[in-house]
């Protein structure tokens, strides 16, 4: 219990320092936001009146004071562009993020464990040396790469070679989204991102996976298992995959990161209106509330997840619950 | 180096020569080419030409030419000096940085090792593309903010690895015995210790390398990197982004020189990390 909520304090302590790292990198960038905002034609008074009403007239060590309470509000300011809250922009693209994303890591996981675990069991056949040379080239594909080449594959490519209507999968714009034959239609669209964002990350999660499923397998328990004569699928299901467990959930808090910048891409390319296209257009836009906070919201889903993945360790591992 | 070539796997070898002829083609082909890689010519006539196409004055385009009627290997391999300059200084600046703060944090201990340790786990707390996104928004792009940025984000995991590998030296025998016969601390840990204690940062850089190459080339294809006319393999694969459908090879060519440099050196990192792995094994068994 007691580690519990010191792992609890950590993490919230580790949120505030990366808050703070991100007010400070904010502040200390050059070029001064106002002269962004105020129109060429603005007086030194209506300069000055911009910057009293953005806070940014205050010595630092207040101005932080004064966004530090802000941001225990839930307050993450006002978006320069949308006129709106940051809370209310983030959390219209925050969902799309989290939908994509989210199914996104579950097939990664499934699909590079499998392939990881795969390789480990046939570990020196002809078809782990296969499986570890395609892996290591798809981690090596950009995933921006990796999503225009889908695009000419299943568009363009997909006419050239006379496939059918079917496999011609679409890769930008919606035309309705309502009832069962949009539901469909936003189901056709999802495919090639949720391919793209996938394959990246699994082939990641595959080396990973492999490294470890040889460990497990070299261990002497295994061997001592297999030599009293236990079937090689029990073997891989009880022995192994048990143990393997831990390390999986590691895997897991691992293969976030990756999904998450990877959904920054595939966004921009394929036109999602999630938090990752939010956040580069809002660079171009130099819009910092929404920068800010778009980095928050990323910072606090790998902190999240780390976090979880230590409090789910011990219940999965019993040599941890010390 | 020789041993090194000769007990490689066909695949090592393979990664080197393909690295050793990026790094040549990337050098003389601009150099050499007839056609200037950034001036545009006649683009009527030479634009949009797919590869292996032979244009009206005999040129011949191995990978085709762009929207612009520029050759796509010639820029390719320009882009090459950019994308593989920036990833090998990034990766080797940040290594460099790395190894004296972990090396400095594990040999001296106390606030500052904590301190520098602190700040890692700050910084791996965060995407590290969003770290180079919200640091490229704040200040005007270029190749030497690109440099500053990868050095920024990428020290943690080698100082880590040194730090551990300074802290495990630290009591072992020969430095106690480089202390008994005079040396001074600074000296014990730079001829004795550091050199026992880079073959993991060696492994790190060679695989950052990789990683460097491919961040440069996301913040370019988002146009916060290198900004054209300069090509770089990031910002070549963004022109082809508008033309994917009617001339995907402008964005497919880059993209294989990319892959190819960042697969070289992933199978060259695992490739060393397994010999110094084996290394390490040999020296434990010598010792028992």
């Amino acid at each position: 219990m007691r580690s519990i909520v010191r792992q609890l304090a950590a993490a919230l302590a580790l949120f505030w320092v990366v808050l703070t790292l991100t007010f400070v990198l904010i502040r200390a960038a050059p070029g001064d936001p106002v002269s962004f905002l105020a129109p060429p034609t603005a007086t030194p008074s209506e300069f000055a009146q911009l910057r009293a009403s953005l806070n940014l007239d205050a010595p630092v060590t207040v101005q932080y004071g004064r966004w530090a309470r802000e941001i225990f509000k839930g307050d993450l300011g006002t978006s320069f562009v949308a006129r709106r809250p940051v809370t209310t922009v983030l959390g219209e693209a925050l969902p799309i993020s989290l939908t994509l994303g989210g199914i996104s890591l579950i097939l990664t996981f499934v699909l590079g464990v499998a392939i990881g675990g795969l390789q480990g069991a046939r570990r020196g056949t002809h078809l782990d040396s296969v499986l570890t040379f395609a892996t290591t080239t798809v981690y090596a594909a950009p995933s921006f790469w990796l999503a225009l080449s889908l695009i000419a594959l299943f568009t363009y490519g997909a006419a050239q070679l006379g496939l059918p209507a079917w496999l011609r999968l679409p890769a930008f714009g919606v035309r309705d989204t309502a009832g069962a034959s949009g539901l469909a239609e936003l189901v056709r669209h999802a495919i090639l991102p949720v391919l793209t964002l996938t394959l990246v990350g699994a082939a990641g999660i595959a080396r990973y996976a492999r490294t470890s499923a040889v460990e497990l397998l070299g261990l002497q328990w295994v061997r001592t298992a297999v030599a009293k004569g236990v079937p090689a699928r029990a073997v891989h299901a009880r022995h192994v995959l048990a143990n393997a467990l831990p390390t999986l959930l590691i895997l897991f808090a691992l293969a976030l990161p990756g999904v998450l910048a990877g959904s920054v891409f595939v966004e921009t390319v394929f036109g999602w209106p999630g938090v990752g296209r939010l956040m580069v257009s809002s660079i171009f836009a130099r819009d910092y509330p929404v920068v800010v906070g778009a980095t928050v919201v990323y910072a606090a889903i790998v902190i999240l997840a780390n976090l979880a993945a230590d409090l789910v360790l011990p219940l999965v591992d019993p040599r941890r619950r010390t | 180096m020789t041993t090194f070539w000769c007990t490689a796997g066909w695949q090592t070898r393979a990664a080197l020569l393909v690295l050793l002829a990026l790094a040549l083609g990337a050098l003389l082909v601009p150099a050499l080419a007839g056609t200037s890689p950034t001036a545009i010519g006649d683009a009527l006539a030479l634009r949009l030409l797919p590869p292996l196409s032979v244009d009206a004055s005999h040129h011949f385009h191995l990978l085709g030419t762009d929207a612009f009627g520029r050759d796509l290997f010639v820029r390719a391999m320009l882009a090459g000096r950019l994308s593989l300059a920036v990833g090998i200084a990034g990766s080797v600046l940040a290594g460099a940085a790395g190894i004296a703060i972990g090396a400095i944090g594990g040999w001296e201990g106390g606030v500052l090792d904590r301190i520098a340790m602190g700040a890692g786990d700050v910084l791996l707390a965060i995407p590290r593309l969003v770290i180079l996104l919200v640091c490229a928004a704040l200040w005007p792009p270029g190749a030497t903010m690109v440099i500053t940025i990868l050095v920024l984000t990428g020290w943690m995991g080698v100082a880590r690895l040194v730090r551990g590998e300074v802290r495990g030296l630290r009591a072992r025998p020969f430095v106690e015995s480089a202390y008994a016969m005079g040396a001074s601390p600074a000296r014990v840990l730079w001829m004795h210790v550091l050199p026992n204690a880079l073959a993991p940062a060696i492994v790190a850089m060679a695989l950052g390398v990789g990683s460097a190459v491919l961040l440069e080339s996301g913040l370019s294809f988002l146009g916060l990197g290198i900004q054209p006319p300069a090509p770089s393999w990031g910002n070549m694969i963004a022109d082809g982004r508008e033309l994917i459908v009617l001339a995907p090879w402008i964005a497919l060519a880059p993209g294989l020189a990319l892959i190819l440099t960042v697969l070289s050196c992933t199978l060259l990192g695992d490739a060393l990390r397994d010999r110094l792995a084996g290394d390490e094994l040999e020296t434990m068994r010598a010792r028992s």
